[in-house]
């Protein structure tokens, strides 16, 4: 984030946190489920984080991050990897990104031809972890339990893949594109991290191979020098360190599609808790979530004057048309305003003026795409953990 | 972020606070922007130190360290929500040999889903 942004913001975010989480020390951060205390812990290009696991790093972005500026600073930007064979040095002088398989003429472009020889665009999109807020997922399911801070919001550089498709030319049949990433099985057992997209949604114009983010070079820990970009989509699609893009003529069939990453086949994507889908599909696109940044839960307002709640809304691309916030646990329902449209992919901003009156108050918040689509009132199920939209609510007391 | 960056960042808040711009974004169209800098030196990684977390210290959980901490921190396991069951835990370490290849026998897998349930619940 530039300096200029985080000004602009915060000159008028006003009150922000009037009372964090009162379990959190200096060392650690208590989630608010079943074994939830972590260590904040400090890597490489980062800021205090939340550690869910050191190998391979796993880092979660303390939610009053969110509080802060609407693009997520690189220094706080969530961590998730997979194989524990990260690399251990990465020199931009000899980095090739290799695009082969079904195509004409395969590539191999150092990054000074990546970044001189192909138009450079520019995208504000959130990542976010297909298994955020697993933690709080009931009955509780396996993995990485995470709060609600494995997401960020990025002003994204680097060069669409379509460019580099069409100089590498499809040949005729070509079907997915696969991306692979310099970070390897700690095993030969294991299988390596390639995802997959159909061809048409990789030439679609959005989807980027970057090279920086927030106008820096990626963080080692976000992917340096290349990662993948696919706006609206969950983060198992953002492949970090990529370095092998291949064009296949089949749907490709490697572990982590065929086999992880699945979500239930139907329209609510959920199941009866504690069974499984009769048919799943590759997870995909965001579904639209929000939330409530200017107050933790547990903060204390004054009954005396209005309050500013603040926050933030986002989608998998279809625009949020409307942020409805309830102070009486659901019962009423007033719009927010929306603050500045940085595109469909970007966190959006919601503020309201709201009086309290003394006492306790269960502040809910509901968003709403264009198309229709809106956050459940009641939290669904399924056996990964992924996907969690639920309508969240923060208690607020009024003193 | 360079001095120099750093200057310009503040130049350009203080013109546009002057114009009463209140844009809190740019927009997300910024392909004319100038390049910002681009190290070229290597960068390299080291792992960071782990630590044995307390509820795998002790002498009965030593099979588990010294098998599972083969392929990842031991976070992954003490993270996990409490009371599962045991089946839950027989289940993770299968899933580990026959989905993820890791080189345990049978006689250790059943004693690490043992240990593991006995621990967590």
């Amino acid at each position: 984030m530039t300096e200029f942004d985080r000004r602009l913001f915060l000159a008028g975010a006003g009150a922000a946190l009037l009372g964090a989480t009162t379990k959190d020390t200096l060392d650690t951060v208590t989630l608010p489920f079943g074994n939830g205390t972590r260590p904040l812990v400090q890597m490489p290009g980062k800021r205090k984080m939340i550690l869910l696991t050191t190998r391979p790093p796993q880092l979660e972005t303390p939610f009053a991050v969110f509080s802060e500026s609407l693009i997520t600073p690189n220094d706080a930007f969530f961590v998730r990897y997979h194989l524990s064979g990260l690399p251990s040095e990465i020199d931009p002088r000899t980095f090739q990104l290799k695009i082969g398989g079904h195509v004409n003429a395969p590539l191999s472009l150092s990054l000074a031809e990546l970044k001189r020889d192909f138009p450079v665009s520019e995208i504000v999109a959130v990542n976010q972890c297909s298994g955020n807020s697993r933690g709080f997922m009931n009955p509780r399911v396996g993995g990485g339990q995470l709060g609600n801070g494995a997401m960020g919001n990025a002003r994204w550089r680097g060069v669409a893949l379509k460019h580099l498709l069409a100089k590498a030319g499809l040949r005729e049949g070509a079907r997915q594109v696969t991306f692979n990433g310099l970070d390897n099985p700690p095993t030969d057992g294991v299988p390596d991290f390639v995802k997959a997209l159909d061809v048409d949604h990789a030439i679609d114009g959005e989807v980027m191979v970057a090279f920086a983010m927030n106008g820096e070079d990626l963080p080692f820990l976000n992917g340096y020098p290349l990662r993948l970009v696919v706006p609206g989509h969950f983060g198992t699609y953002w492949v970090k360190h990529l370095d092998e893009i291949t064009v296949v003529d089949v749907d490709f069939d490697g572990y982590w599609m065929k086999t992880a990453y699945r979500i239930p086949d139907n329209d609510c994507v959920c199941v009866e808790p504690g069974t499984k889908p009769d048919k799943t599909v590759p997870i995909a696109g965001f579904n639209v979530r929000s939330f409530v940044t200017s107050h933790a839960d547990g903060a204390q307002v004054s009954a005396a004057r209005t309050t500013e709640l603040r926050g933030i809304a986002f989608s998998g691309g279809d625009p949020v048309r409307q942020v409805l916030v309830s102070t009486d646990d659901g019962r009423s329902w007033q719009a927010a305003r929306l603050g500045e449209d940085a595109g469909r992919y970007s966190f959006r901003e919601w503020r309201l003026g709201v009086t309290l009156s003394k006492g306790r108050h269960a502040i809910k918040v509901r968003a709403q795409t264009t198309g229709g689509e809106t956050q459940p009132l009641t939290a669904s199920w399924q056996p990964a953990g992924y996907m969690r939209n639920v309508v969240e609510t923060v208690q607020v007391e009024a003193v | 972020m360079g001095s120099g960056q750093q200057t310009a960042a503040v130049t350009a808040f203080v013109v546009v606070a002057a114009l009463g711009v209140l844009a809190v974004f740019p927009g997300a169209n910024l392909a004319d922007r100038p390049a910002q800098q681009s190290s070229l030196e290597p960068v390299s990684f080291v792992m960071p130190e782990e630590t044995t977390p307390t509820e795998l210290a002790d002498a009965d959980a030593e099979l588990v360290v010294s098998t599972c901490s083969a392929c990842h921190s031991l976070e992954y396991i003490t993270t996990q929500p409490r009371g599962m069951g045991e089946k839950f835990w027989h289940d993770q370490v299968t899933k580990m040999v026959k989905v993820y290849g890791a080189p345990i026998d049978q006689t250790d897998a059943e004693a690490i889903g043992d240990i593991l349930a006995n621990k967590f619940g």
